[in-house]
């Protein structure tokens, strides 16, 4: 390993801040990765609580069903680094206020389920939040077909993207394509965190 | 006479505005950004701009799941 990168890479993540706009598959475990990169503070919001049917792709253990997804996700993550600083908001976003939580984070990841509110979600925070770098998925039901996911670059707007994926609703949500796409945007996260010109 | 879009060959219809074209397309999910020619086209104007023939269009949309 280059100790020196390394210690450079840690000073600066350190010393940054992500939000994270739900916290199920993508929004779950992109924190858990995040985490163990090294960004210094987190900022989670969601309304759910853990439910059996989210331990086949989302990053809680059985005995923790029936606790508030945010707080179980903070005592995990601290489990692993507990010097992480982790903000956590019970509260669900609302179209008019999806900003709300994430005026003072470095970059913003996208990790909502429906396609109503990722879509409401992206549109506000790049209007409110202008210069704001965010971070969104589409496409992430199914499995396989991996190489189909691209980077798409619009501006402040980075989506990890698979136009031929169905929605949810038609499909099946699995870990490995979920947590693929969910540390594909913590991995975007880090990028533009670790920018030349940031 | 066709249009590409998302990389696919299809048949160019006269004075089709945006917002026909999505629906031919059966791209019914919200939409992030439609570009055509590689500008990006205001959702407010879907219905107001016609796709002209020959042009390359790029929708990007929300799947749901997450």
């Amino acid at each position: 390993m280059n100790v020196e990168k390394d210690k450079k890479i840690k000073e600066k993540l350190g010393k940054s801040s992500v939000g994270i706009a739900g916290a199920g598959g993508l929004g779950s475990n992109a924190a858990v990765s995040l985490a163990r990169a090294g960004v210094g503070r987190l900022v989670i919001v969601d309304f759910d609580k853990v439910e059996e049917s989210n331990l086949n792709r989302q990053y809680y253990f059985r005995d923790q069903i029936g606790k508030n997804k945010v707080d179980a996700l903070k005592e995990n993550i601290n489990r692993i680094y507990p010097f992480i600083r982790v903000d956590v908001f019970n509260e669900k976003l609302v179209k008019g206020s999806m900003d709300k939580y994430f005026h003072d984070v470095d970059v913003i990841i996208e990790a909502l389920d429906s396609a109503e509110m990722k879509t409401a979600f992206v549109e506000e925070i790049l209007r409110r939040l202008p210069g704001k770098p965010v971070v969104a998925a589409s496409g992430v039901a199914g499995y396989g077909h991996s190489d189909r996911i691209t980077t798409k670059k619009l501006g402040n707007l980075y989506m990890v993207y698979d136009g031929n994926a169905r929605s949810s609703e038609e499909d099946v949500l699995m870990a490995p394509r979920v947590c693929l796409m969910a540390n594909w945007e913590a991995n975007l996260v880090l990028e533009i965190l670790l920018s030349e010109n940031k | 006479m066709s249009i590409i879009v998302n990389g696919r060959k299809i048949d160019f219809v006269k004075n089709e505005t945006v917002k026909d074209l999505l629906k031919r397309v059966k791209y019914s999910f919200p939409l992030v950004v439609v570009k055509i020619n590689d500008k990006v086209i205001p959702r407010s104007d879907f219905s107001k701009i016609v796709v002209p023939d020959n042009s390359k269009i790029d929708v990007i949309h929300m799947i749901s799941g997450g």
